[in-house]
């Protein structure tokens, strides 16, 4: 039991609860959105009391340094005074400069940021509309070769932002951004080993980056990027693709569609275990892993029993409000 | 004198052996449902600091979070024949990793002394 104190509100803790459990269980709308420590959207800056290592561990050293935490994550014994972190120090502003449809439920936008923002292409970054709505979006751009950010978005049945940004959100108009965050990235030390890419829906778009990143690289080894989709409109950039890895002999792309299966039997996974079935031994493998939740986490495990190192598995699971019909447990 | 820890190779052993013992206790279904769980990399992680306390490294396990953390599973069923496969596949891996049989059997000792905690007697 731990003593939380934010703004004119003193509260307990309970067993086994995090920080931002006790401010939503004592109905106080702190921000927040995976509760898993990835999105960061529940980020709080802490004015006394000691922080665990485990909720900081995922910030930057120079948030960290400023009592940054993420409230998710952290379980503590001991006191603590918290409050909402100042936007101004985390967000800045950046302007839509291209809108273009690429199928009927997805948008790339181009965004244009005052200072060049430094990044990898397969992180994500949180975007925040005016009212305070925040989501995180994929990078699918590379700082090496754009000058503008690439996010993919797609329109979610109940998503608030993800229809606002496909129906509102206009060129001219900006919003604020903050990140990078998270660790889905190309790594120019695996330049000789096999790397398998898989993707469900926009998941692509921090694969793309992946995959750009790898060829800017002159990466030698074999690449399989496979991207499932529910019908074929939904292989939103088939022909991109074919056309950046024409003259790239070691890029080999599958797309899957998926259109004769139940959302249920997509959902699990089971589209994309044809990249397994064709490689089923990923000793030595790099493998990514992007999309929805529970296809990421049952490919990790598949991926993980087909030999390939727990290091080398890096995953984005496109957790959200919308994809979850209820609270996720901690 | 090294200790045991020194002895079988420290964190690198650890390293060494967490991928090959965790995929073992995935891949059997007589245990694999104890394993299974929505974060992979933390299961992965605490794995990881089992086998660094088998190995006989720095740790900061006691009996009573091994029976804490074990109770839920307890309720579900755990019991010594899953611990005796967990053991099993503690042993295998040792094994293929070539570890001379003295120090698998201090690793052995060292895993079975949590046995009555693991499984809340």
């Amino acid at each position: 039991m731990a003593k939380i104190t934010y703004g004119d509100h003193h509260l307990q803790t309970e067993d086994g609860e995090s920080v931002l459990d006790t401010l939503l269980r004592n109905n106080i709308d702190a921000p927040y959105s995976c509760k898993a420590g990835v999105c960061q959207t529940c980020i709080m800056q802490c004015g006394s009391g000691n922080l665990p290592e485990a909720s900081q561990k995922e910030l930057k050293d120079n948030l960290r340094k400023q009592g940054y935490f993420l409230s998710c994550q952290c379980y503590t014994e001991n006191d603590l005074e918290i409050k909402l972190p100042d936007s101004e120090q985390l967000f800045v502003s950046a302007n839509l400069i291209e809108k273009e449809t690429l199928s009927p439920t997805v948008v790339r936008l181009r965004l244009q940021t005052a200072t060049p923002l430094y990044y990898h292409a397969g992180q994500f970054i949180n975007v925040k509309r005016a009212d305070g709505l925040i989501r995180s979006y994929s990078l699918a751009s590379l700082p090496s070769e754009d000058n503008l950010l690439e996010l993919h978005v797609k329109r979610m049945d109940n998503g608030d932002m993800s229809h606002w940004i496909s129906e509102t959100f206009s060129v001219g108009e900006s919003i604020e951004i903050d990140g990078p965050v998270g660790d889905c990235f190309y790594s120019s030390g695996s330049h000789n080993m096999p790397l398998l890419l898989v993707g469900s829906g926009t998941g692509l778009a921090p694969l793309i980056g992946i995959l750009r990143d790898a060829l800017h690289n002159n990466h030698s080894g074999p690449i399989y990027l496979y991207h499932a989709a529910f019908t074929e409109e939904e292989l939103y950039l088939d022909k991109e693709i074919k056309s950046l890895i024409n003259n790239a002999n070691n890029v080999h792309y599958k797309p899957v569609v998926t259109k004769h299966m139940t959302e249920d039997y997509v959902v699990t996974g089971r589209s994309c275990e044809v990249a397994l079935v064709e490689h089923p031994d990923l000793k030595d493998w790099q493998v990514y892993i992007c999309g929805a939740p529970n296809m990421v986490k049952f490919m990790q495990q598949r991926a993980f029993l087909a030999g390939a190192s727990m290091n080398n598995i890096h995953t984005d699971p496109f957790e959200s409000k919308e994809l979850r019909t209820e609270p996720r447990d901690s | 004198m090294s200790t045991l820890f020194e002895k079988i190779g420290g964190e690198a052993a650890v390293n060494a052996a967490v991928d090959i013992f965790y995929r073992k206790v995935l891949s059997d279904d007589s245990i694999s449902h104890f394993f299974e769980t929505t974060d992979m990399a933390a299961q992965h992680a605490k794995q990881k600091s089992f086998l660094t306390m088998a190995f006989g490294g720095p740790n900061d396990y006691t009996g009573a979070d091994m029976r804490k953390a074990h109770a839920p599973l307890v309720e579900k069923g755990l019991n010594e024949s899953h611990f005796n496969a967990v053991a099993g596949h503690l042993q295998s891996t040792l094994e293929e990793l070539n570890v001379p049989a003295d120090l698998i059997g201090e690793v052995m000792a060292i895993a079975g002394s949590t046995k009555d905690d693991v499984l809340g007697k």
